[in-house]
């Protein structure tokens, strides 16, 4: 066991786990932070993405060792008080979100190429969110969302 | 099945030499950088080690120097470095390509070029370029350092040169394909994220109608990625025809081992790759 100190949605968090141990369920187990998802558990899907330093990552294939002294950002991150990001309203009135499962991880990918590319093309958007897998195959709908959430016309 | 996470050690190396002295220890650990390969088979419960050592972090392994004759990586730089840094888009195209096609925007952000060469798969995306831009290794251990030449590294199946306690620090690229004719084609199920059927790298250099250089590289089709040798050799010093583009394919149908798994066929492995090759060829004809 070891104890490691992360910034996570900006609270300082000090748990003691074994080093290994994925950050997705540091964050689901030790912190009670659900939102992010587990879905392949070998990085091909997204459903765990968050960011670490403002770098999207998946985070069941991150040792929690390595987040150490890190700041994290989950999906919890994006809506403040009562009201949705922008993007999240992008996705509530575009239906980009149908099971759910894959919507965490969409909205951290997509916040993440934003912060990169504030206007993206439909292309960007794609190759952006490429590493996230919808099961639902809702794909058009969340490439909608995000275009119409970066602010471009639809 | 996921591994029992408590019986295994993560240590944070403080600086390379410790890394070192840990990897030369008994009993043997393993270095561990962006996980995008090892923590997918502790998730799958066939993780082999227990022990690992974290260098993703070492400043002296995330660099990408540029030298007058040799830019250098360090051997955790992350995919995402590769595509954004402007020489490696210039004189090394065929890299920033590679790193584009390996997994999601996520995994080039953790994903290491050391990473991706010692796990060695023969489909590795980043394999071809290294092959054909003539790129070394260097590799450390406590007992010293020493310099393999990329082409030489794959011994056979997930086979590699490394002695125990050795670790792939900086992969050195000559500068000398400035004006050359780059060309890299994946062949897979999707365009995104799939790993590859074939994929083939080639340069070129021409002088009037003369090739005065050139190097081809696949993946997909033998147990390590291969340069093909006889191939080049087809076209060195000859100019881009119908027949010396033929005997090439000829020669490279000879190189190639392709087999049947999940992802394709030896027969249509084959196919592609002397395709590939033609189109490679065509291309660079053409270009000017």
């Amino acid at each position: 066991m070891r104890p490691i100190t992360v910034m996570v949605n900006g609270i300082r968090h000090n748990v003691t786990v074994p080093p290994m141990k994925r950050l997705l369920d540091v964050l689901r187990e030790d912190l009670g932070l659900t939102g992010t998802k587990e879905g392949c558990g070998e990085g091909e899907c997204g459903a765990c993405a968050v960011l670490v330093n403002d770098e999207l990552v998946n985070s069941c294939l991150i040792p929690a060792l390595q987040v150490d002294g890190a700041h994290v950002c989950t999906v919890e991150e994006l809506a403040k008080g009562g009201d949705l990001h922008p993007l999240q309203k992008a996705f509530a009135d575009a239906g980009g979100a149908q099971c759910g499962i894959c919507t965490p991880g969409m909205l951290t990918a997509a916040t993440y190429l934003l912060s990169k590319n504030p206007h993206p093309t439909r292309q960007q958007i794609r190759e952006g969110l490429s590493g996230n897998l919808c099961r639902c195959t809702g794909y058009a709908k969340i490439v909608e969302a995000v275009y119409k959430a970066s602010g471009s016309e639809a | 099945m996921k591994s029992a996470f408590g019986d295994l050690e993560l240590v944070s190396a403080s600086d390379l030499n410790e890394a070192l002295r840990l990897l030369g220890a008994e009993p043997g650990w393993e270095p561990i950088a962006g996980g995008t390969d090892l923590m997918v088979l502790l998730n799958a419960g066939k993780l082999q080690g227990s022990r690992f050592v974290s260098i993703r972090h070492l400043p002296e392994l995330r660099s990408i120097t540029v030298l007058d004759h040799e830019v250098v990586l360090g051997a955790a730089v992350t995919y995402t470095s590769i595509r954004e840094h402007p020489v490696l888009r210039a004189e090394f195209p065929l890299l920033p390509i590679a790193a584009s096609w390996t997994g999601g925007i996520a995994n080039q952000n953790r994903g290491t070029i050391g990473g991706n060469i010692v796990n060695a798969s023969p489909a590795a995306d980043s394999a071809p370029p290294l092959l054909a831009y003539d790129a070394f290794l260097r590799v450390k251990s406590m007992r010293g350092e020493r310099t393999i030449p990329y082409r030489e590294f794959h011994t056979g199946y997930k086979q590699v040169q490394l002695a125990r306690g050795e670790m792939i620090t900086a992969i050195h690229l000559p500068r000398q394909f400035a004006g050359w004719a780059h060309y890299a084609r994946k062949v897979g199920a999707r365009k995104a994220q799939a790993i590859s059927k074939v994929c083939l790298n080639g340069v070129l250099q021409r002088e009037g109608n003369t090739v005065t250089g050139i190097a081809v590289a696949l993946g997909s089709v033998a147990t390590t990625p291969i340069r093909c040798i006889a191939a080049e050799a087809e076209l060195l010093g000859r100019s881009i025809t119908p027949q010396t583009v033929a005997r090439a394919q000829e020669a490279l149908s000879d190189e190639i081992k392709p087999i049947d798994d999940v992802r394709s066929t030896a027969l249509y492995r084959a196919r592609v790759a002397r395709n590939l090759l033609a189109e490679f060829l065509l291309t660079a004809h053409d270009a000017r």
